[in-house]
C-alpha cells in the first residue's frame, strides 16, 4: 500500500544537476524519495521498466526523458534517441515495443522547421525499429524554460517468450557480454557541444537493439540472467547496481572491453573513463555459463553485433562490488560516478 | 597537475605560429605551441599536451632507448648467474 | 596510441615486476613517496600495488593542488562568482570542491555563472566571446600549469583584454617535499619525483634531496612500466646506498627544464612570503601570486575578498596522512563522516587525492578480500 505518510530518506537541501546524471545522486533521489513515496515498501530491484498484470496477462511498461544539447549532432538526434531509448529499455527488459506515446514540452521561439525534423526522425525511427507512436501531448513554455525541446515517451510491449530477466538470478560464474563498442555517444555530444576545440570522426551509437536482443533470446534464453543498456553513466553505473541488486561482485577484463581509438583518444585527452560514458546503441547481459558460447556467437553473427565481447564475470568477491583487471596482474575497483563525468587535468 | 597526453603534429596554423592542431589515435585538437619558442616543433614531431599547451617535445630516440633498456632487463644479471655457476671464481 | 600503449606492454611489465621483486628481497621494508597525484592516480588506475611485492610501500605525497588548496580561497574565488556580471571558469578537478557555501557546481544550480574550461585559453575566449561581462579563471596547479596561466594573461595582455582576470592559487613543489622531509615522523626511503612538473622546472631542483637528505629521487613518466622502471632503478640506488636525482622519463624531462615555460612564469608571477596548504599549514614561499606589472589581471585586487580562514575539524587527520604517517583508513572519518560524496578534509576531495583515491579503488577491496579469509 503506497502511502503519503511512508518516510522518505533523501536528505539533500536541493536539486542539482548531479542528480540527473544516472549515478550515486540519482540513485539516492529515486531510492529516498520517488520509490518510498510512489512505489511502496520494499519494490524490489529497479529496474528499467516495470511488469503490470492484467488478469494473467503481463506487459512491461517504461517511460524516459530526452533532455539534450545539441538537438542534433552525428549519428542521430533527440526524435530518434526518444524512440530507441525506450524501445531498448523495454527490450533489455525482456519485452518487444508495441506502442510509445509521445509527450512534448516545447519552448516558445523554437523554429517550426527543427521541430519538424525532430518529428521526422522520430517517424522514421519508429518505423525502423517496429513499432507505433499511438498518441501525443504537446505543451509550449516560455521563451528560456525549455532547451528548445524536451521529449517523454512512454512505452508499452508485451513479453518476449523464452527469458526472464531478474537480479536475483545471477550467480558466481555468469559470464559478462557486452554488446560493442562503449563510449561512442556520450562523446559525440561532447564534441558537438562545441566548447572544447576537439574533433573526431565519431557519430552517436543510437539504434534499437531489440534485433540484437532477440537473437540472444533465440540462442541463449534460458541462460539470460540480465540485461541492460547502459545510457547515462555508463556501463559503470548499470553494473555497479546489479553488483548490489544481487549482492555478487563483477570482475571485467579490460582488455576485453571494445572501446573505439577516437573514444579512447579522446577520453585519455579529457580524463574520462569510457566505462563512465553513456550509451544509446548497446547493451549488457549476463549469461550462465553453459549458454555464454551460443550467446556471443549469436550476437556476432547478427547485424550490428560483430563487436560484441564477453567482458567479465561474476565472482563471489569483491561482494557488492565492480573490478576491472589488467592483463599484468593489477586491478581496480570501478565505482558509480557521483554526478556527470568531469573532465580533469590532474 | 599531472594529466599530459601525447600528440603528433598535423598542422602549424598559416596565421599563429603558436597555434597548432594535434592528432591523438584520430582526435583533433587544437593547442598552443607558446611554451616551445626555444625548440619550436614541425608537422610530424610528438608533443606533451598538458591544458591546451605543448609543454614539451618527446624524444623518440629517447623513447626507444629506454624501452630497449625495459628489455634488457635480467638480461645482464642472468648471465652473470650462470657464469656463476660455473664455478670459475673458485679457480684461483 | 603511441608513446602510451608501448609503456602498457603486458610482457615488459612481467619482467620489470619480476626484477623489482628480485631486488627488494625480503630482508628490508621500502618507504617511498610519490609526490605528484597525476602519480596516485596512475598507482590506482593501473592497479600497480597488486602487481609490487609486499615490502614496497608507496606512501601518497601531497602533489594533489585541489587537495591542498583551502576552503576560505574556494570561497573567495565564489564570492566573486557572485558579483554581478562575472562568469567563474574552472578545471573541471575544482568543480566539486565543497566551499563553506557548497561547490562551483551547487552554486551553479543556484544561478551563478559557472562554467568548466579545458585550458586557460578558454577561459580568455569565453573573455573576448562575451565584453560585457568579467571572466575569471580560478587557477590551481603546480609549476605544469603555471605557464599555461602565465602565458594566458601575457596573451591577454598584449591584445589590451580588459574584461579577464586570474585568481591565482598556484603552488610550487620543492617547499611541499621540503615540508614533508622535515616533519619529525615522516620516515621515508626515497622519492618518486613529479614527471610533467619536472618538464617545466627541470632535474636540478632535486639536487639537495639527494644530497642533504641523502634520499634517492627518479624523476618518472606516468605509464605503468614508467613507474616500475622508476622503482627498479631507486632499489638499485637504495641497495648501493647511493642518493642521487635521475631521470626515468627522459622521452619528455630535460635535465634543465623549459626555459621558455620558466621565463613565462618569471615575467607574470612572484612568490607570496607563505601560503597556507590545506593538512601541511603554512609553507613560506611555496606559492605565487600575480606581480604588480599583471596587477590588472590579479583577481585578488580587482574585487574585494572576505580572505577569511576556514579551518579543518581537528578529527580530520590530512596532515598525517599526507606525511605517510597514516594510511587512509586510519584516519577516524574515514568512510563515515568523510567519504568523497561528502569530503570534509583535503584528501578526500579530489579523485586523486589519497583519501579518495584509496576509497574509490582500494578500501572494497581490501575490505572483501580479509572478509573472504575469515570465512
Amino acid at each position: 500500500m503506497v502511502s503519503d505518510f511512508a518516510p522518505t530518506r533523501f536528505r539533500d537541501p536541493q536539486i542539482d544537476m548531479a542528480h540527473g546524471a544516472g549515478g550515486k545522486a540519482s540513485r539516492k533521489l529515486v531510492e529516498g524519495l520517488f520509490a518510498p513515496l510512489l512505489f511502496g515498501a520494499a519494490p524490489g530491484p529497479l529496474g528499467d521498466a516495470a511488469y503490470v498484470d492484467f488478469d494473467g496477462t503481463a506487459v512491461a511498461i517504461t517511460t524516459d526523458s530526452f533532455v539534450v544539447k545539441p538537438l542534433s549532432f552525428p549519428g542521430g538526434s533527440i526524435g530518434e534517441l526518444a524512440v530507441n531509448g525506450t524501445v531498448n529499455d523495454l527490450a533489455v527488459s525482456g519485452a518487444k515495443a508495441e506502442a510509445l506515446v509521445v509527450s512534448y514540452v516545447l519552448e516558445a521561439g523554437l523554429p517550426t522547421p527543427i521541430l519538424e525534423g525532430e518529428v521526422r526522425a522520430m517517424a522514421k525511427a519508429a518505423r525502423d525499429a517496429g513499432v507505433r507512436i499511438a498518441a501525443g501531448d504537446t505543451k509550449v513554455v516560455e521563451h528560456g524554460k525549455a532547451d528548445q525541446m524536451y521529449v517523454t515517451t512512454t512505452g508499452i510491449g508485451r513479453l518476449l517468450h523464452g527469458v526472464n530477466v531478474d537480479p536475483r538470478s545471477v550467480r558466481v560464474g555468469d559470464r559478462i557480454l557486452l554488446s560493442g563498442p562503449i563510449g561512442d555517444h556520450g562523446i559525440t555530444i561532447l564534441l558537438a557541444r562545441g566548447e572544447l576545440d576537439l574533433e573526431a570522426d565519431l557519430r552517436s551509437d543510437t539504434r534499437s537493439v531489440l534485433p540484437l536482443v532477440e537473437s540472444l533470446i533465440r540462442a541463449a534464453g534460458p541462460g539470460i540472467r540480465w540485461m541492460r543498456d547502459p545510457t547515462r553513466g555508463g556501463a559503470a553505473t548499470s553494473l555497479n547496481e546489479l553488483a548490489r541488486d544481487c549482492g555478487l561482485g563483477m570482475v571485467l577484463f579490460e582488455d576485453q572491453i571494445p572501446v573505439r581509438d577516437t573514444v579512447r583518444g579522446a577520453c585519455e585527452l579529457l580524463g574520462l573513463d569510457p566505462l563512465h560514458i553513456a550509451n544509446e546503441g548497446q547493451f549488457l547481459a549476463v549469461v550462465s555459463p553453459e549458454y555464454a558460447d551460443a550467446a556471443i556467437n549469436a550476437l556476432c553473427l547478427a547485424p550490428g553485433g560483430s563487436e560484441a565481447q564477453v567482458i567479465g564475470e561474476v565472482r563471489e568477491q569483491p561482494a557488492g562490488t565492480v573490478l576491472v583487471t589488467t592483463l599484468y596482474g593489477g586491478s581496480r575497483i570501478l565505482d558509480m560516478l557521483v554526478g556527470d563525468p568531469l573532465p580533469r587535468i590532474c | 597537475m599531472c594529466l599530459a597526453i601525447p600528440g603528433r603534429i598535423v598542422e602549424i596554423a598559416s596565421d599563429n605560429q603558436d597555434s597548432a592542431i594535434v592528432d591523438v589515435v584520430g582526435v583533433r585538437r587544437r593547442i598552443d605551441l607558446g611554451l616551445l619558442h626555444d625548440d619550436k616543433p614541425a608537422p610530424g614531431d610528438w608533443v606533451l599536451i598538458h591544458v591546451g599547451f605543448a609543454m614539451s617535445k618527446i624524444s623518440e630516440q629517447d623513447a626507444a632507448d629506454q624501452m630497449s633498456t625495459l628489455r634488457m632487463l635480467g638480461e645482464i644479471d642472468g648471465a652473470m648467474r650462470e657464469v656463476q655457476g660455473y664455478g670459475l671464481e673458485d679457480v684461483n | 596510441m603511441r608513446f602510451v600503449d608501448e609503456f602498457r606492454e603486458p610482457e615488459l611489465i612481467s619482467k620489470t615486476a619480476e626484477e623489482i621483486r628480485r631486488l627488494a628481497g625480503r630482508d628490508r621494508h621500502y618507504r617511498m613517496m610519490e609526490v605528484c597525484g597525476g602519480h596516485t592516480h596512475a598507482i590506482y588506475r593501473f592497479g600497480l600495488k597488486d602487481i609490487l611485492p609486499e615490502n614496497i610501500e608507496l606512501i601518497h605525497g601531497p602533489g594533489c593542488p585541489v587537495c591542498v588548496l583551502p576552503m576560505g580561497r574556494i570561497d573567495d574565488g565564489l564570492a566573486i562568482a557572485q558579483e554581478p556580471d562575472v562568469i567563474f571558469a574552472a578545471f573541471g578537478d575544482m568543480m566539486r570542491v565543497p566551499g563553506t557555501q557548497g561547490s562551483p557546481l551547487e552554486h551553479k544550480a543556484r544561478g551563478v555563472d559557472v562554467r568548466i574550461v579545458y585550458s586557460p585559453s578558454d577561459a580568455l575566449k569565453l573573455a573576448r566571446l562575451n565584453p560585457e561581462k568579467h571572466v575569471m579563471f580560478f587557477a590551481i596547479g603546480f609549476e605544469t600549469t603555471g605557464p599555461s596561466t602565465a602565458l594566458t594573461m601575457m596573451r591577454a595582455k598584449a591584445e589590451g583584454i580588459g574584461n579577464f582576470s586570474v585568481f591565482c592559487n598556484h603552488v610550487t613543489i620543492i617547499p611541499a617535499i621540503r615540508a614533508i622531509l622535515d616533519s619529525p615522523d615522516m620516515r621515508l626511503d626515497a622519492f618518486i619525483g613529479p614527471g610533467h612538473v619536472s618538464s617545466v622546472i627541470g632535474c636540478r631542483p632535486y639536487e639537495w634531496i639527494a644530497q642533504n637528505e641523502r634520499k634517492p629521487i627518479v624523476v618518472s613518466g606516468f605509464e605503468p612500466l614508467d613507474m616500475l622502471q622508476s622503482i627498479v632503478m631507486l632499489l638499485r640506488q637504495l641497495r648501493a646506498g647511493e642518493a642521487k636525482v635521475e631521470n626515468q622519463y627522459k622521452r619528455v624531462v630535460p635535465w634543465e627544464g623549459n626555459r621558455a615555460a620558466l621565463k613565462a612564469m618569471a615575467e607574470v608571477f612572484q612568490l607570496r612570503p607563505y601560503f597556507e596548504w590545506r593538512g601541511l599549514g603554512f609553507i613560506s614561499q611555496s606559492a605565487l601570486r600575480i606581480n604588480d606589472k599583471y596587477a590588472k589581471f590579479d583577481a585578488e585586487q580587482r574585487f574585494e575578498v572576505p580572505g577569511i580562514r576556514v579551518t579543518d575539524p581537528k578529527a580530520a587527520q590530512c596532515g598525517e596522512v599526507l606525511k605517510g604517517v597514516l594510511k587512509p583508513h586510519q584516519c577516524k572519518l574515514f568512510g563515515r563522516e568523510c567519504t568523497p560524496e561528502h569530503p570534509v578534509g583535503a584528501l578526500m576531495v579530489s579523485s586523486e587525492g589519497s583519501c579518495a583515491a584509496y576509497h574509490n579503488y582500494e578500501h572494497r577491496k581490501a575490505v572483501t578480500v580479509s572478509l573472504s579469509s575469515i570465512a
